[in-house]
């Protein structure tokens, strides 16, 4: 079968994640985004339209299109993180669309971990509030490489370029956009009613960012998920390392490290069922073989020869706590990094972070959606990298033993 | 050698630098979602293991069985594959599944709601708007827990309805199968949390980030076959609520639903009971692919009569352990 020649077919994957406090119109925005780039469908829209008049809304609210959850529903609320898909002839958007009230932090964390663009919203009529601050404080904290500000409402104060500067002027080097979600000004149209703002509609600005380039320019990593042995008479002999590539690249003949261990080869080939590669870099998953017998496994890491990470016993992180019972020095975790789990326990809370504010203060525990700088002691070694260098290797969760929950996420100082 | 994607070849961005200095690799975006989903098969056939790959006849569940040969190739995948069975499924759909599985050389599982009512473990709906929708749930429960497995993979989509857009890649079941939307693992940076307690389980959808024309799409990228139906053909159907159905011995039909003959597709393919049909004169791959970029209808909507009782039908059935 030939295949089929379609634009989508190179259009590129971003990320984006959204931000906003209850009521400053994202999920109206989102909504706009959805129908204007032709992802509603009529079904959908007639649905939304039943809705709104039963609510009696005076409006086909856009906002229900994103409205997921039975209990968010009648509550008109939204408590999970929910995910929505949109394209265009470039790319194809993942957008994590988070809650802005109770749950924030997590919910934003989570959302903004795998994010190329934050798009945090303000309400033109109240201006920064607190919860913009701490948005985007969560955003640099998390190294999503691009902010983009939407100042949502401008319909609300006759489009007033003062308003507009006044909160672009808090947020230096975001991008700033002037939007009227409802009415769709600068969403996917440059609007008549902002000739002060010079820079593209929100949609066209999205077709632009790069999508988190600094994957590429990082030493190559290799998180070992899986090891491949058919133990078929046709491949007898073949062993090959299955994983993702979490950063920079890798071609047949470089020189790589297998940590914790340390032992030194070259990479023979790159497989996939599609043939062997040239090379392999971010996102792709691929399978390594390797020159020479090594004792690899699941959870191993196989690195650049020329730019190791470290390898180490003891990590000191910036935790997001996520459980309702406080962290404490002395409790013991699992810690998931990587491939790799290896029990924890925490040696000391230092600080916590104030995400209203971006001051440190001292602290003694992390409480629900706190964040703050905990050091951990390790049962085995861990090859990590700061997070400021990957995303992927510089990052962890933890989970807990009793119950296997997530409660906590890391990244490596 | 190759590119990864074949070709064209990739272009490399120099972002304004000097080549060589700075490259930036523009990933096809079905490229990145192979890649993820591949992530996922892989980790959770790691952690929690004891894995089954449940198979509809449909396309996603053609595209999720491809997605698990490429994960471990040369390897075979190392789990089952496992068809929950109304005993109402489309003849096509199960002459495609056993020729598929006989292909890839894996292990089928059939589990049987008919045999669940023989027993009379499960009691059959009757009547016009009868349907065993409802008794996939049971059966696929007891089939995980006869066979002790850990975790089952899933062809469901985010973007199917709006319970699903909430649902992470793996979703975790207590010993009911139950799923409680507001005691969800987080997941951050790609990383998942497969662990599960004897009796419990977690479902896992490799394909959570897909679009209906991305599955289509790929099917047509990667040459993959599917089902007959899924292509414009002729059939004997019968119109209700402003839906075709195919005309079967398993459904009865209401005073004045008279049988004709079409041409159409289907857009899903579950139980012949509540799948609908669409007109369609797409008889071709490209066709279809060209016909769902422009369709004003979603899936689900158009073609799923048990997603039309209530606005909230998913998300209730969903807490009831259903896929
Ligand atoms: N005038 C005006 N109203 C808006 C705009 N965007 C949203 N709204 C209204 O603000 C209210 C809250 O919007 P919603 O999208 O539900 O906010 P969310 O809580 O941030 O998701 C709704 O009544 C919207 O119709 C806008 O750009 N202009």
């Amino acid at each position: 079968m030939a295949p089929v020649d379609t634009p989508q077919r190179t259009s590129e994957l971003l990320r984006v994640a959204t931000a906003g406090s209850v009521d400053d119109g994202k999920s109206t925005l989102i909504g706009r985004l959805l129908l204007e780039t032709g992802q509603i469908l009529e079904d959908q829209y007639e649905a939304v339209e039943r809705a709104s008049k039963e609510r009696g809304d005076g409006y086909v609210n856009l906002a229900l299109l994103t409205d997921g959850l039975r209990a968010e529903r009648e509550q008109g609320i939204t408590i999970d993180v929910a995910y929505r898909y949109f394209q265009t002839a470039q790319r194809k958007f993942i957008l994590a669309d988070t809650p802005g009230h109770e749950q924030y932090t997590r919910n934003m964390v989570t959302g903004a971990s795998t994010a190329d663009v934050a798009l945090v919203l303000v309400d033109a009529r109240k201006g920064v509030v607190e919860q913009s601050r701490r948005h985007a404080h969560i955003a640099s904290l998390l190294r999503i490489p691009h902010v983009v500000v939407c100042v949502n409402k401008m319909d609300l104060v006759g489009f007033d370029e003062a308003v507009f500067d006044a909160v672009a002027a808090e947020f230096p080097g975001a991008h700033a956009i002037p939007l009227s979600a409802l009415n769709g000004d600068n969403v996917t149209e440059r609007s008549q009613s902002t000739p002060y703002y010079t820079g593209p509609p929100l949609l066209e600005l999205l077709e632009e960012l790069e999508p988190a380039p600094d994957r590429d320019d990082t030493a190559f990593r290799f998180p070992v998920q899986w090891v491949i042995r058919p133990m078929s008479d046709e491949h007898h002999d073949y062993r090959g390392y299955a994983g993702q590539v979490a950063g920079g690249t890798v071609r047949p003949g470089d020189e790589v490290v297998l940590l914790p261990g340390g032992a030194r080869t070259r990479v023979e080939a790159i497989d996939t069922l599609d043939g062997e590669l040239d090379e392999a870099y971010y996102p792709l998953s691929v399978t390594l073989r390797l020159e020479g017998e090594h004792d690899v496994s699941r959870g191993a890491l196989i690195a650049a020869a020329d730019s190791l990470p470290e390898v180490v016993r003891e990590l000191e992180a910036t935790v997001c706590w996520m459980a309702q019972a406080p962290l404490r020095p002395g409790a013991r975790l699992r810690i998931k990094h990587a491939t790799q789990t290896v029990a924890a326990k925490v040696e000391s809370i230092d600080r916590r972070l104030d995400v209203n504010s971006g001051e440190h203060e001292d602290a003694a525990e992390l409480a629900l959606n706190d964040i703050g700088r905990v050091r951990l002691k390790l049962a085995a070694a861990l090859a990590a990298d700061p997070y400021s260098e990957n995303r992927a290797t510089g990052s962890f969760i933890l989970v807990d033993d009793s119950t296997n929950d997530t409660v906590g996420a890391g990244m490596v100082a | 050698m190759n590119s990864p994607w074949g070709h064209p070849a990739p272009s490399s961005d120099g972002n304004g630098g000097p080549p060589g200095l700075r490259c930036h690799h523009r990933v096809p975006h079905l490229r990145a979602l192979e890649a993820e989903a591949i992530q996922v098969f892989r980790e959770v056939a790691a952690e929690p293991g004891k894995a089954v790959l449940l198979f509809s006849g449909g396309k996603d569940s053609a595209v999720l069985l491809r997605l698990a040969e490429k994960a471990f190739w040369p390897a075979r995948f190392p789990f089952p594959v496992m068809h929950i069975d109304t005993g109402h499924n489309f003849p096509e759909a199960i002459e495609f599944r056993d020729r598929r599985v006989a292909e890839l050389g894996a292990e089928l599982i059939v589990a049987s709601v008919a045999r669940a009512i023989e027993d009379g473990t499960l009691t059959d709906e009757t009547g016009p708007r009868a349907s065993r929708n409802r008794l996939q749930t049971p059966v696929l429960l007891d089939a995980i827990s006869d066979h002790g497995f850990r975790a089952a993979f899933g062809g469901a989509r985010r973007d199917e309805e709006r319970a699903r857009a909430k649902e992470r890649m793996l979703s975790f079941r207590d010993d009911f199968g139950g799923w409680d939307p507001k005691a969800q693992r987080p997941e951050l940076w790609g990383q998942l949390n497969g662990n599960v307690k004897p009796g419990e389980h977690v479902r896992a959808f490799p394909l959570s980030n897909w679009t209906e024309l991305d599955v289509w799409e790929y099917v047509a990228m990667e040459g993959l076959e599917l089902p007959p139906l899924y292509f414009a053909h002729r059939r004997e159907v019968f119109s209700r609520d402003g839906m075709l159905y195919a005309a079967s011995d398993f459904v009865e039909r209401l005073p004045g639903e008279e049988v004709f003959e079409e041409t159409v597709r289907f857009r899903t393919v579950g139980d012949m009971s509540c799948t609908g049909a669409v007109r369609s004169y797409a008889a071709t791959l490209e066709e279809v692919v060209a016909e769902i970029a422009a369709t004003n209808l979603t899936e689900r909507g158009e073609t799923r009569a048990d997603d039309r009782v209530t606005e909230a039908a998913m998300e209730d059935r969903k807490r009831d352990g259903y896929f």
